[in-house]
């Protein structure tokens, strides 16, 4: 808690720095409405309207607060203008993106750890891959998914997701899978250990603190990959989406709204991911 | 037939081959680390073009990479447009900019723990948030061209930067500072001679993650409009088009220059930190 009275301060600070910036990029409209009915606006009042304009170059914080207020309560859950029923669209496809993520991930971490070839020819690829910028591909994969005659946009903003997600996950494995030291591996010789009781007993538990770690950076990872899966091209579901539609029909409300609603739900995985770690931990056996 | 049969004869034997370079001492040489991952690579080329031909997939669903490679020679002019607009417009201003006002950030609040302590936190968060939904505001505040795709790339770059900074300048021990405390090094003298040399570690890990987002957000950012070309809507519009063979060529480019970009932060990395355990082999 030593760490909360500076957080608090720096927020403060954004927030005033937010609504000056609302007031310095809105002021243009107010000064151009007013000369056109040939008024003038005091410095107070043009402040006073920059505050609560219907499409406002930078919303201020409170508008944005009501936006998202009742895009999360203002509607039934059904409703295709909740944005808890978009935030579970794309929660829907983190998770899968996610949980794909994580299996190819740990596989192939196995397969590398267990086979020098592997090692050799898939790690420097999988290093390769992640520097091609996934969103090339989007919406290639998106079409070529509902040409392969595959309904529904789920799997291949999953597909997207994982991409971006089983990078850290490998690479934590394998780091993770390596870390036992020689004097473990061979005191598990000494016990006539086969390569799978050493695999089990040793090399899985020593990795899953690596595992959780990287854990973390993916759910952000796929987060992201979903949201930009929900972005090209005709998407009507999903926090991308909306987005997507504030953007066209020039509605800023909208865009902001759905930005902070991505936030609060990557806050609460975070969180999530952070809880079941120090479960796992405290299940190990891990002191603290 | 035939040509799926030949692709699989190839794809066994190189594989074959990798195996048996992976388990000789030739894996060890530096010839053979390079080898090894090359070879696999033309194995999934040859599989893949195998695979299409063998297998008669329609090209609007996946060319083969002798159909790419057409695409990339008789399209150079307009692939080197589009490189020209997003990458060296769009993503390295944004990138130069971006790590530029992080670093400077992270100095003027270095004398600061109190805002320290407040900002790594919330960047840390920041850092983790899907920043890629501001490209449409952006967009809607800089105009369709190359400035409001640098300026998303700012905004993603920055947070990951600034986090890594302040980490980084936090990396030298006690020890060491108290040493350069009595010699009589100022403040300036302790951050240029121990403190920042001691944070690179951190920065340039900064630096390849941001590498990959500065990409990322030149080419999302073309989504939400753009001049007529660039690589993000040469994509969006190829692929309305069912053009995959020009969908494949840009993302052939984009990766060819993800990976030289990360290559090249990599290397200025070697020569920086030359002193770092990870560096030394």
């Amino acid at each position: 808690m030593r760490n909360l009275l500076p957080i608090l301060t720096i927020l403060a600070g954004i927030i005033v720095l937010w609504y000056a910036g609302t007031v310095w990029l809105n002021s243009a409209w107010v000064y151009d409405q007013a000369q056109r009915t040939g008024t003038t606006v005091s410095f107070s009042e043009m402040v006073a309207q920059t505050m609560d304009q219907d499409r406002p170059v930078l919303p201020p914080p409170h508008q944005v607060a009501a936006e998202l207020g009742k895009g999360l309560f203002g509607q039934a859950v059904t409703s295709k203008r909740s944005l808890i029923y978009h935030g579970y669209v794309t929660f829907k496809g983190t998770m899968m993106g996610f949980g794909l993520g994580i299996i190819a991930g740990v596989l192939l971490a196995m397969a590398i750890v267990r086979f020098r070839v592997m090692d050799m020819s898939v790690m420097p690829w999988a290093i390769i891959s992640q520097t091609i910028p996934i969103v090339a591909l989007a919406p290639m994969i998106i079409t070529l998914s509902s040409r392969l005659g595959l309904e529904g946009r789920d799997l291949p903003k999953a597909i997207i997701a994982a991409y971006l997600s089983f990078f850290p996950v490998l690479v934590s494995m394998v780091k993770g899978l390596r870390s036992p030291d020689q004097m473990q591996l061979d005191l598990l010789k000494t016990y006539g250990a086969g390569e799978m009781a050493t695999f089990l007993k040793l090399r899985l538990p020593a990795s899953m603190p690596y595992f959780f770690a990287s854990l973390k950076v993916a759910i952000a990872a796929s987060l992201v990959g979903t949201i930009v899966g929900e972005l090209p091209t005709g998407a009507i579901e999903g926090l991308g989406a909306r987005m997507l539609i504030g953007s066209q029909f020039g509605e800023p409300l909208i865009m902001w709204a759905s930005l902070f609603a991505a936030a609060i739900l990557a806050g609460m995985l975070i969180v999530a991911v952070g809880f079941v770690e120090r479960l796992a931990r405290r299940r190990m056996g891990v002191p603290g | 037939m035939s040509a799926l049969v030949i692709a699989l004869v190839v794809w066994l034997a190189l594989w074959a081959l990798n195996v048996w370079l992976a388990e000789s001492p030739v894996s060890r040489t530096r010839a053979g680390k390079v080898l090894v991952p090359v070879i696999f690579g033309a194995t999934v080329l040859v599989l893949w073009e195998g695979l299409v031909r063998g297998l008669g997939v329609a090209p609007v669903i996946l060319p083969a990479p002798s159909a790419i490679a057409a695409k990339i020679a008789t399209s150079l002019p307009m692939l080197w447009q589009d490189f020209a607009q997003t990458i060296l417009k769009g993503a390295i201003p944004g990138f130069l900019i971006g790590c530029g006002a992080a670093f400077l950030t992270a100095i003027a609040i270095d004398r600061s723990p109190f805002l320290q302590r407040g900002l790594l936190p919330i960047g840390n968060f920041v850092a983790a948030l899907p920043i890629v939904g501001l490209a449409p505001i952006l967009v809607m505040w800089f105009g369709f061209d190359w400035q409001s795709k640098a300026a998303v790339v700012v905004v993603m770059v920055f947070f990951p930067m600034l986090v890594n900074i302040v980490a980084g300048l936090q990396a030298s021990e006690r020890m060491q500072r108290d040493l350069m405390a009595t010699w009589g090094a100022s403040y300036l003298q302790t951050l240029v001679k121990l403190r920042l040399p001691a944070a690179m570690p951190f920065i340039f890990n900064g630096l390849k993650i941001a590498s990959t987002l500065a990409l990322i957000g030149a080419i999302v950012a073309e989504f939400f409009g753009s001049p007529i070309y660039g690589m993000g809507f040469r994509i969006s519009t190829e692929v309305g088009r069912l053009g995959l063979d020009m969908v494949w060529a840009e993302i052939a480019v984009a990766a060819l220059a993800g990976s030289v970009l990360y290559g090249l932060v990599a290397l200025i990395e070697r020569w920086v930190t030359f002193w770092h355990p990870s560096q030394r082999h």
